[in-house]
């Protein structure tokens, strides 16, 4: 996997080249296809894609539209199962486990953020918050539950059901819940799509606070150069291949490198 | 529009066709019903138009007593000079003297009265030899006294051959016979509708079957010209006089057919019970099915709505929706009412012994009824939804797609209004201040506060269902789908409701059948101080008889204390027909039955004595001294004196007249129901198996102890309750189809949710655990709420009753469980398919969901 896309350097971004090491990854992909119908009709999303998440650290996935970056997200996070390749979550090989197993992984290793918030109307904050952790029968660790509560600043919204939420608030109860399981990885996919510019803010904030702070592993797929730019590190999909990397992404540089995806697909 | 409203039609197909099951096992019962009616009613007509096809005029004599329900009407006796009388008169070519009456009963090898259909008539009749419809097939007819000839059908059953001896029961106790020949019909019949005949000579015929010799009891008059059958019944009406009775053949296959219609009718309002139920219960299903197709379309009918459809469209679309169910549930529920109708008519014409069943029809009623109650129910129960969907504002097109609950204050006042109104009926009926209108002013009150309780429901199902889901919290699975039980009150309630009706409706039943089940035990088992009951089974007109010399052996054994044999029959009473019973000893009825006197006595009975109970005597207007007249079945008008009242009870009552009059009176003179009284340290089981041997030459009766004769008592009630049983099987298949509606609809409107909790981490098992716990508690919800709300209104029914010697209140624990097991049973069952299509969620399309 070599990045042969050109593009000028921008102060506060660092280009890495190379083979990632993915040795040691929260998450990898490895050579990873998924092909959609046979035939005449045959649709690749992903082409050989390999990439290795680092523990501990923001990475987003970004593209156009039909890049394969959902897909790519959706496979990494065992939701779905890939034509050929290999992936790891942690140090367990997760293709050709079956629904049981992958659920159980989800349930144990994996923390989700949707864009549309998807909190259980019937219960409240807290007990969405709680959710993952009573579904998997586990006892929560109060101190970090509290620590994660303030950190939302949710404390005193624990009672309330979500539909008497803002949808700042929502996602940020989301947030906690995918938190609060300590899981080695969490995805978050399009996490401010549903969100004014504050509130999205806030949510991004709190990401990759939630990054440097704990040390959490957060992979955010988002087509938002903004919402990229908090992430430590950038993966560019086009055409169901990784294009182009950048760390320590600022969102000039993010669209600058989007601009010239557009460019080359459009040369293409 | 139309175009629109088939498509939508057709993208619910699996809602629809749920709903549509309910309509289309209402008219299959109500077309059943009629279908089995006619096609049975259309048998017997031309069984009987074929059994009096040789027959041109009967001439019978009224009977003395009508029966009034009391066991049927005694044929009244002929005497012979009548005959001639009947000869004489002009255009009769011949007329003969007949016996021919019901209850010659054949001991079979096993030394039962031989088996057949139930309900075929067992005949006796003299031998007039043979003529266009009875011939020979073997042997010869009766010359001697002890010969007799069989028909074909009896003959076969018992497997008698000629030459044979056989025991027959008549109004005298067993005798023995020869078989001297074997008889058939025109057209090779073996049996006229599965009846039996024992063909006796005349004498014998006479005294066995009408009690005396010289007399009969059916001339059989030939007319000289066919055309003038009516100008010859009318001058033998003429002749007779108005104590006969004359009809043509014709007129004769009318009645006989008629009577056994009405016998048979109760099988058709079983089914319209059914039917009744089913729709009960199938409205809710249809009102529920069509405010969910509307709530979920809201925004499509926004649409439609801000495109220019008007009010009046959107009531239509959705009529034409309920309409075209209503059309297609009704032609199928017509097919399988068909089915079931004929298969009925089949069954039960069977069981009385018909092999030619009449052709399958569709009368014009059961077309025009299924139709009404298919179409035109359906239709109606839509009407709510259609106006739901009519006032959908367009601007509702425009927002999310959340369906909001409406607030419940209109349907909670309304229940609370009809509730106060339904309990202050119950309340004024029961306070006894409504007097003999009591029972009404309670049904009343039972009716309304039955719909109150439907109105009441989605409010009263939060705190139950919060109350109930506790039971599955221990795991996510079951909190969560506790909590989504409790998400829609409205919707939950409506699907409660349907399982509410069936349970509150048979619990209320049960309860009442149960009370009086066991208040009638309670009485009997006070009153009746018998020891062992010696009984019989009625098989024919005649009741069963207990032979007085067993009766007598009976009394003479070292164990027996006293008997007390009762022998009854009905009576006419100032133009009334009347109960009335007599005992061979009435000292030791008065003991072993507890009869105390109110005033006189009542511990003995002189010929021209009577004595009654005080209800009757107050009813009649009789005291102490009065003559009062009595027609008996046999015999002329007898006057007898009341010398005694005791007071009234359900176990014994009415009047008792003395020994020598009802033997001289009644259609038998022999006992029929004997109570045994043991001494003191008599083993019961031992007096039992002696009192057995003794009656082994009775075949019809037996001998019970006290305790199985109380269960044969109330087995009549267990009979209902059974009945009940299946209806309410009916009403729960029904009850499984709106929670399976609503279940599916849930599972729908929950896609991403479902997505959601299979993302972080919920097992397949644990959704269908979910998606089950939510279904269970709806149906428990449902079920307690109907057995609460049955027993309830039961109990208030039974209490009405009190007057009436309903006095024991005893609710039906029993069955109560059972309902509730059933309750979680239909909860499971109707939650398999849901369960599965929530399980088989692809995630990733759940999360995708919009």
């Amino acid at each position: 996997m070599t990045l042969t896309m050109g593009g000028a350097h921008r102060p506060g971004a660092t280009r890495q080249s190379g083979a990632a090491d993915t040795s040691g990854a929260a998450a990898r992909a490895v050579d990873v296809w998924k092909v959609y119908g046979s035939g005449e009709a045959e649709v690749a999303a992903l082409r050989g894609v390999s990439v290795g998440l680092e523990r501990g650290r923001y990475t987003a996935i970004m593209g156009p539209s039909g890049s394969g970056k959902s897909t790519l997200m959706h496979c990494l996070a065992g939701l779905d199962s890939v034509t050929r390749g290999e992936v790891y979550v942690g140090d367990t090989l997760i293709t050709g486990l079956g629904d049981r197993g992958l659920t159980d992984l989800r349930r144990d290793k994996v923390g989700f953020i949707f864009q549309q918030f998807n909190l259980l109307p019937t219960l409240t904050a807290e007990e969405n918050i709680l959710l993952p952790l009573s579904i998997a029968g586990r006892k929560p660790d109060r101190q970090w539950y509290d620590t994660v509560i303030d950190t939302v600043g949710l404390r005193d919204r624990l009672r309330h059901r979500p539909t008497q939420l803002s949808g700042g608030q929502q996602q940020r109860v989301a947030c906690a819940r995918a938190l609060v399981s300590r899981p080695d990885v969490i995805f978050a996919d399009e996490p401010t799509g549903n969100l004014d510019s504050r509130s999205g803010a806030e949510v991004l904030g709190f990401l990759r606070n939630s990054v440097r702070q704990f040390g959490q592993t957060i992979v955010m797929v988002t087509h938002d150069a903004n919402a990229a730019s908090y992430a430590d590190r950038v993966i560019f999909l086009a055409d169901g291949q990784i294009v182009d990397e950048l760390r320590e992404p600022t969102a000039e540089a993010v669209l600058d490198t989007m601009k010239n995806l557009d460019t080359m697909a459009a040369v293409a | 529009m139309l175009r629109a409203t088939f498509k939508s039609l057709l993208s619910r197909k699996l809602r629809l066709l749920l709903s549509g099951l309910a309509v289309v096992l209402a008219v299959m019962f109500v077309s059943g019903a009629f279908i089995l009616s006619d096609t049975l009613g259309r048998t017997f007509d031309s069984l009987f138009t074929n059994a009096y096809d040789y027959t041109d005029i009967q001439v019978q004599a009224k009977p003395k007593v009508d029966g009034g329900g009391d066991g049927g009407a005694v044929p009244a006796n002929i005497q012979s000079t009548v005959v001639g009388k009947v000869a004489a008169v002009p255009g009769v070519a011949k007329a003969t003297g007949t016996v021919a009456a019901e209850g010659a009963r054949v001991v079979g090898r096993n030394g039962k009265v031989v088996g057949g259909a139930g309900g075929a008539p067992r005949f006796g009749i003299n031998w007039t030899g043979e003529d266009q419809l009875i011939s020979l097939r073997e042997g010869r007819g009766p010359q001697a006294s002890g010969e007799v000839a069989l028909n074909a059908g009896l003959a076969k059953i018992g497997n008698f051959k000629v030459g044979e001896q056989v025991g027959v029961l008549t109004l005298e106790p067993k005798k023995t016979f020869t078989v001297v020949g074997i008889f058939g019909y025109a057209g090779g019949r073996d049996s006229i509708g599965g009846e039996q005949t024992v063909a006796f000579t005349e004498p014998v015929a006479q005294q066995l079957m009408l009690g005396a010799t010289g007399v009969y009891n059916v001339i059989d008059v030939k007319v000289a010209d066919k055309r003038d059958l009516t100008k010859v019944r009318d001058a033998l009406r003429a002749e007779v006089g108005p104590s006969y009775q004359v009809d043509t053949g014709a007129d004769l296959a009318k009645k006989q057919s008629d009577q056994i219609k009405k016998a048979l009718s109760f099988v058709t309002y079983i089914l319209l019970g059914f039917a009744a139920v089913a729709l009960l219960v199938g409205v809710f299903l249809i009102l529920n099915t069509f405010s969910i197709i509307v709530a979920q379309r809201t925004q499509e009918l926004a649409l439609l709505r801000a495109m220019g459809a008007s009010r009046r469209q959107m009531i239509g679309s959705v009529l034409l929706e309920a309409s075209l169910i209503g059309v297609v549930s009704w032609l199928v529920g017509l097919g399988l009412g068909v089915g079931i109708g004929s298969g009925g008519a089949f069954a039960l014409a069977k069981l009385t012994g018909i092999d030619d069943v009449a052709g399958v029809g569709v009368p014009p009623a059961a077309w025009i009824v299924s139709f009404v109650v298919g179409v035109g129910v359906t239709i109606l129960a839509a009407l709510l939804p259609a106006f739901q969907a009519s006032r959908v504002p367009p601007v509702a097109a425009m927002r999310q797609a959340g369906t909001a609950d409406r607030p419940l204050t209109k349907l909670t006042a309304a229940g609370g209004v009809l509730a106060a109104g339904g309990g202050g009926a119950l309340a004024f009926g029961l306070s006894g201040k409504a007097h003999d209108n009591t029972i009404w002013w309670v049904v009343g009150g039972v009716f309304v506060t039955f719909i109150a309780v439907a109105l009441l429901t989605p409010l009263l199902g939060r705190p139950v269902v919060s109350v109930l889901g506790r039971l599955f919290a221990w795991s996510v699975a079951g909190k969560l789908g506790r909590r989504n039980s409790a998400r829609n009150p409205r919707r939950t309630a409506i699907t409660a409701a349907a399982m509410m009706i069936s349970i509150a409706l048979v619990t209320g039943i049960s309860t009442i059948f149960t009370s009086v089940s066991s208040s009638v035990s309670k009485i009997v088992d006070q009153q009746v101080q018998a020891d062992l009951i010696i009984s019989g089974q009625q098989t024919s007109a005649i009741p069963p008889a207990i032979d007085p010399v067993a009766l007598a052996r009976v009394r003479a054994l070292s164990t027996v204390d006293a008997v007390a044999g009762q022998a009854y029959g009905a009576a006419m009473i100032g133009g009334k027909s009347q109960f009335v019973a007599a005992f061979d000893d009435q000292a030791a009825a008065a003991r072993i039955l507890k009869l105390k006197p109110k005033i006189g006595r009542v511990d003995r009975l002189g010929a021209g004595e009577m004595v009654v109970d005080e209800a009757t005597a107050k009813g009649r207007g009789w005291t102490i001294g009065d003559q009062v007249t009595i027609q008996l079945p046999r015999g002329e008008p007898r006057q007898l004196r009341v010398v005694g009242t005791y007071p009234s009870g359900p176990g014994a009552g009415g009047i008792l007249l003395s020994w020598p009059d009802a033997t001289a009176g009644f259609r038998t003179s022999t006992a029929v129901q004997a109570y045994v009284k043991l001494r003191p340290g008599a083993v019961t089981t031992a007096a039992k198996g002696e009192v057995d041997r003794i009656l082994a030459d009775s075949p019809e009766v037996n001998v019970a102890t006290r305790e199985e004769w109380l269960g044969n008592q109330t087995q009549i009630f267990d009979i209902v309750l059974t009945i009940v049983q299946v209806l309410l099987g009916v009403a729960m298949l029904i009850a499984v189809l709106g929670i399976v509606n609503t279940l599916v609809l849930s599972v729908l409107e929950r896609t991403r949710e479902l997505g959601m909790l299979r993302a972080i981490g919920l097992r397949r098992g644990q959704v269908m655990r979910m998606v089950t716990v939510e279904s269970v508690v709806i149906s428990l919800f449902g079920s307690l709420l109907g057995i609460a709300v049955g027993a309830g209104l039961g109990a208030a029914v039974v209490r009405a009753l009190k007057d009436k010697g309903i006095t024991e209140l005893s609710l039906p624990w029993g069955l109560m469980v059972g309902y509730v097991v059933a309750g979680a049973f239909v909860g499971v069952v109707a939650a398999i398919i849901p369960a599965i299509r929530a399980a088989r969620l692809d995630v990733l399309k759940a999360i995708a969901y919009e």
